[in-house]
């Protein structure tokens, strides 16, 4: 749930790039903080491991300006995304208003992907909500590499609810802020839903 | 389970800007801070100007939230306190009704005890007034605006 502070007018969202290991969700979150106006952001936060691997998570927080009237700022998280940090996935996705999944492209990360799309499923039914019905974005990451799916057959494996979806290479920026833009836009429409 | 939506009403805000304040003086703290378990800053007092504020309230409920998977898996209710022993710097932390995190940064010129005592008085003080902000959430009296928020407004902000 956004935090609201009636008094300084300010409105703030939590927002949570998950997926399998080394699909790219620190790149995602690093790309975006780069490019994004230098007044209007804090610092980027990163807790690696030894092998630059998320250990906890990553942060990055992100001035809108004014929404509504109200100053609007969008926390960017990340979790780690291998298989035994389960417990720390759920500590971050605890309160997110919105989840951008990224799957990697990649033949290979197959499994990785519906592993990690399955625990996200049963997150969302843990807090009584479904695929469609939360604020969700799928980012099909590291097109550019050889080998991979194509988007029929990943959009089969972790978007047969049809949530708005992206072809991406996070390194570069392709389809990175078009994928947070269309999250932005359904965490908005969510909260004037609740009105 | 869905998780109650904290927004902050005015009269509230001052109350416990007031705590706060009240606690970095008779704590003779550095810095203290009262951020919510996602990590939003809520309330802040002292020697903030040169400091991620942002940073450290989100280090500081990641912080809290895996003291708390540690708890469970311990099966214990919680660490309603926790302390961190720096060389120059220390922090006392103290959950308010499991909802919000009261953070006292400090270093040799008071002592741990003294923070300790003030902080648990001070904790005492805002979950009264965390009850009272509990009871207005229903209440209407506040509009957003954010229905009149068009698919162009959002694309506009990411053209700046």
């Amino acid at each position: 749930m956004p935090h609201i502070n009636v008094m300084t007018r300010e409105i703030s969202f939590k927002v949570v790039y998950c997926g399998p290991g080394l699909c790219g969700k620190t790149t995602n979150l690093r790309y975006i903080h780069e490019h994004w106006n230098a007044g209007h952001k804090g610092k980027m936060i990163e807790l690696p491991t030894e092998t630059e691997r998320t250990l906890f998570f990553d942060f990055a927080p992100l001035d809108f300006g004014e929404i509504g009237g109200l100053k609007t700022r969008f926390q960017l998280f990340t979790v780690p995304g291998q298989v035994f940090y389960r417990e720390t996935r759920q500590l971050v996705l605890k309160g997110a208003d919105g989840i951008v999944f990224v799957a990697d492209s990649q033949y290979p990360r197959m499994d990785s992907n519906e592993e990690a799309f399955y625990e996200l499923k049963e997150h969302l039914q843990g807090l009584g909500r479904t695929l469609e019905d939360f604020p969700l974005v799928v980012q099909y990451n590291k097109r550019d590499l050889p080998a991979v799916a194509t988007v029929e057959e990943l959009r089969e494996l972790v978007n047969k609810s049809g949530v708005p979806d992206f072809e991406a290479v996070a390194s570069t920026g392709q389809n990175v802020f078009e994928t947070f833009k269309a999250l932005v836009k359904l965490v908005l429409a969510e909260l004037r839903k609740k009105k | 389970m869905a998780e109650q939506q904290l927004v902050m009403y005015e009269e509230e805000f001052v109350q416990i800007q007031a705590v706060v304040d009240r606690l970095l003086r008779d704590a003779m703290a550095k810095v203290v801070m009262l951020v919510d378990m996602n990590g939003q800053l809520i309330a802040q007092s002292g020697e903030t100007d040169h400091l991620d504020v942002v940073g450290l309230a989100v280090l500081t409920a990641g912080n809290v939230a895996a003291t708390g998977g540690i708890a469970r898996i311990l099966r214990e209710n919680g660490f309603a306190i926790q302390f961190h022993e720096g060389e120059k710097a220390n922090i006392y932390t103290f959950l308010v009704s499991n909802r919000l995190i009261l953070e006292v940064v400090f270093d040799a010129r008071t002592s741990p005890g003294l923070v300790r005592l003030r902080l648990k008085k001070a904790g005492e003080a805002l979950a009264v007034i965390l009850e009272a902000l509990s009871r207005k959430q229903n209440q209407p009296g506040f509009d957003l605006h954010f229905e009149g928020i068009t698919d162009e407004d959002i694309d506009n902000l990411f053209n700046d």
